[in-house]
């Protein structure tokens, strides 16, 4: 008769492999988790957030593999590309493959190398377990876009363009950020900050909005990782509950962290806002919405809790809830103007999305934004498409045009300014500008992008040549939405009004 | 007969990325291999230096000596993306979880004489150790390498590894009971007993290795080719031979699993070395250093396990050696 253990026990067993080592000291074995001034005096009492052992894992998430691709199998062989709701939704997909792909294999990078040199055995082996479901994010994002790479322009060189074109140094520089911090503040950022906090406000909008206008392999995806994503945040959560409870210098530590990560992420998501509101046809809710459902209840939620260890929400809460108000129109905005130099379309949105927006934003769209857009919707109109031939300011820590407004006055654009080493730093917010005064020496190095343009290191003088530099195939990849090969070929496809006869236009 | 069935035809406007296209020359099908790993790390323009490591940059070529013109010639014979992989293994897992559920259901490992379990408790079971030290440097190759072909693959490797640990620990809770002071007793004899000291060193000194294809060599060829050889050919032999032929039954997933990996061991060895002879020199010298160092390591373990224990050593030696030299390793 076998004695029994229980899963606690055994699982313990199954990870807790390690030994003192003495050939070579521990120090030098494991040698970042101490720089950082986090103070841990006992790795035992690390909780495991999850106890799955490998035969488990290989078991489930094979599973769980073989479904997914036999859906996007499916998908490709009945061009489901056919079914959704309009080829501008394509562009949240674009804007996904090009900004949020390359950050999923960033985060397989970032856990393998907590997973190597956390002290704590058990910490190691969640996140080596994490850095291979974000392999699994990243490679299946791939392979799920890969079939609309094939009928639509502004996916093919997502690779390159994410080390290059200017908004994609928004989620590329976040994640240079959190992957060249040390391995608490990284998950700090990446485990508590992003996944847990926020994650709900980058992968809800994008997955319900991928339900919402029929992309089924998209939303397949989504649900297929939803588990992965559950297994994350309770990673992120513990050793968020771990830091603090260690030591309670670690207390000020985190909470400066997640004042920093919070606004970092705030600011990623500021693409998203502009991608809920204005880029997919039909919107499961809007940014607002999503902000206060997510954000201001379920983070008010979590902080409460988190006050027993004397961790507070950020004090600059109060600049977005001022600023949901605003800021995807703010964005969009910005990425209209730009859409000569971005590998998507951009459009100005029809009376029923701008009637939608009223409906959604009744204090701020009708007063602010609608005379603009409609403005620019003439002109467009009128064969007097605005873009913009001149390199924007950028914020030196979002790296974010300057183009959002201070928090009591949307008429006024928001500016602040640091000087360090005799150089003077712009910022969007005082936010960001804090950010970049607690660690100058790091966020002097950020790669601008255009000042980067104007230094001659993005392949020459002139829009032509940066664009060539980028590899875009012009007017197919950029421009606005109205007269795009893309737009073309679906009203081909779909034997709508306006389409072309003849061949597919190949770009 | 065949039977037509009748679809709308809208024609593709490519085939596939355009970086794969470039490293085609042409634009057409990429295979799913190629789509998941093929440039996906980022290479340049990174905004900040590691502050763990503020002399280089976040992805760094120069975190090995090797020098490659394209780090994307690193590529998996298995063609192993994160789909093939885990669904590969879920197959052998399915398999491995049936012979240990057959061999305790009906106490087959009762019938391995207690001297022959003791040699399994005191000389295998320790081995978790190893392998968990594995698992650590395969992840250091993940993080530090250069290229998503031969990181993603470190990555999954390291997994294995840890699997690897986690049947050797089935099998010990298996023999016992789950009595779970065998394992204790195995930590213990990892950490004093005279005979793993030599390994032990082994492994600590390759965790504080700072060049990760030197720990490539290191873990992946020389350190596993001699102790796979040792524990699960010339040992296994042993103990079947002595009654333990139950046991073989719960190592085929490591076997198979080594078996298997060895072609993509092997592979990036080659690849490496055909790069050019500078490679080749620096291959051939760590292969060198590090296979004499195991050799000694492992020789008190062979001694207490064989009658001809230092035959063994230089037996499963030249075994390592051909099939370096097959790799392209000068020996």
């Amino acid at each position: 008769m076998a004695n029994k253990l229980n899963m606690r026990d055994r699982y313990k067993l199954m990870t807790r492999l390690g030994w003192e080592t003495s050939y070579q000291p521990m120090d030098k074995v494991f040698p970042y988790d101490s720089y950082e001034g986090i103070k841990i005096k006992d790795w035992d009492a690390w909780e495991d957030p999850f106890r799955m052992t490998m035969d488990a894992y290989w078991k489930y998430q094979g599973e769980k593999e073989k479904k997914l691709y036999a859906i996007m199998d499916a998908f490709s062989q009945s061009n489901g590309h056919l079914n959704i709701s309009d080829a501008r939704y394509v562009n949240a997909l674009k804007l996904f493959l090009q900004g949020v792909s390359p950050l999923e294999y960033q985060a397989h990078r970032g856990f393998a190398r907590q997973g190597r040199h956390f002290t704590g055995e058990g910490a190691r082996v969640a996140c080596q377990m994490q850095s291979l479901d974000e392999l699994r994010h990243v490679q299946t994002q791939i392979h799920g876009m890969s079939h609309f790479n094939k009928y639509f322009d502004g996916f093919h060189d997502f690779a390159h363009w994410h080390d290059r074109v200017w908004y994609l140094s928004v989620p590329k520089s976040f994640f240079d950020d959190a992957n060249t911090a040390g391995p608490f503040e990284f998950m700090v950022a990446i485990g508590f900050s992003f996944e847990y906090v926020l994650t709900n406000l980058l992968f809800v909008p994008f997955m319900s909005g991928a339900a919402y206008n029929g992309d089924m392999s998209t939303v397949s995806f989504g649900f297929s990782a939803q588990s992965d994503e559950a297994r994350h945040m309770t990673l992120g959560l513990e050793a968020i509950r771990f830091m603090l409870e260690q030591h309670e210098d670690n207390v000020p530590i985190v909470q400066r962290w997640i004042d920093k990560w919070l606004w970092r992420g705030y600011k990623v998501l500021s693409l998203v806002s502009a991608m809920m509101d204005y880029m997919l046809p039909e919107s499961p809710m809007s940014w607002k919405e999503a902000w206060e459902v997510y954000f201001e209840q379920n983070g008010g939620a979590l902080f409460n809790d988190l006050a027993r260890y004397g961790i507070t929400v950020p004090d600059y809460a109060e600049i977005c809830t001022k600023e949901k108000e605003h800021l995807s129109h703010q964005v969009w905005g910005i990425l209209y103007n730009h859409t000569a130099a971005a590998a998507i379309h951009t459009w100005m949105p029809d009376d029923a999305k701008m009637n939608w927006l009223s409906e959604k934003y009744p204090d701020t769209f009708d007063k602010y934004y609608r005379p603009r857009f409609e403005y620019w919707r003439d002109q467009a109109e009128n064969g007097n498409r605005y873009y913009s031939q001149t390199l924007p300011l950028v914020c030196q820590t979002c790296q974010i045009p300057m183009g959002f407004t201070e928090p009591d006055d949307p008429t006024q654009i928001s500016y602040r300014v640091s000087e360090y080493n005799g150089d003077k730093y712009h910022f969007c917010s005082d936010p960001c500008k804090a950010i970049f005064d607690f660690e100058p020496e790091k966020y002097c190095h950020a790669w601008m992008p255009p000042q980067q343009i104007f230094q001659g290191n993005c392949g020459g003088e002139g829009l032509p040549a940066v664009l060539e530099h980028y590899k875009f195939n012009l007017g197919a990849d950029n421009m606005d939405y109205v007269g795009s090969p893309d737009e073309a070929n679906w009203n081909l496809w779909k034997g709508l009004n306006g389409s072309v006869s003849g061949d597919v236009k190949a770009s | 007969m065949q039977i037509d069935i009748k679809a709308k035809e809208v024609k593709p406007i490519r085939h596939t990325y355009s970086h794969i296209a470039r490293r085609f020359g042409e634009d057409k099908p990429a295979t799913r291999y190629q789509e998941a790993v093929l440039d996906v790390q980022a290479v340049d323009n990174f905004h900040y230096r590691p502050t763990w490591q503020p002399d280089k940059e976040l992805y760094d070529p120069t975190r090995t000596a090797i020098i490659m013109e394209d780090w994307y010639s690193f590529l998996d014979p298995r063609q192993y993306y994160y789909g093939t992989y885990t669904m590969a293994r879920a197959k052998q897992q399915a398999s491995a979880d049936q012979s240990f559920k057959f061999v305790e259901k009906r106490n087959l490992l009762d019938q391995i004489p207690t001297d022959v379990k003791q040699t399994i408790l005191d000389y295998v079971v320790p081995l978790r150790h190893y392998e968990w030290g594995a698992n650590m440097n395969n992840y250091q190759i993940c993080a530090m390498g250069y290229g998503a072909a031969i990181t993603s693959a470190a990555a999954m490797h390291g997994a294995d590894r840890l699997g690897n640990a986690q049947y050797i620990t089935r099998i010990a809770l298996a023999l016992s009971d789950n009595d779970t002071s065998v394992l204790d007793n195995a930590l213990a004899g990892w950490t004093d007993k005279t005979q793993w000291q030599g390994l032990r060193k082994l492994v600590e000194d390759s965790l504080v290795v700072q060049d990760w294809f030197e720990l490539f060599v290191a873990q992946n060829l020389v350190m596993d080719g001699l102790v796979m050889m040792l524990f699960f050919e010339k040992l296994e032999a042993q103990l079947v031979a002595a009654g333990a032929s139950t046991y073989a039954m719960l190592t085929e997933f490591i076997v198979d699993w080594h078996a298997e990996s060895m072609r993509w061991v092997d592979k990036q060895i080659s690849v490496a070395i055909s790069e050019s002879e500078a490679n080749a020199d620096l291959l051939n010298g760590w292969f060198a250093q590090w296979t004499d160092a195991a050799q000694g390591a492992l020789a008190p373990l062979a001694d207490a396990l064989f009658d001809n224990g230092s035959e063994v050593i230089s037996s499963i030696t030249e075994s390592l050696k051909s099939r370096a030299a097959k790799a392209g390793v000068s020996v």
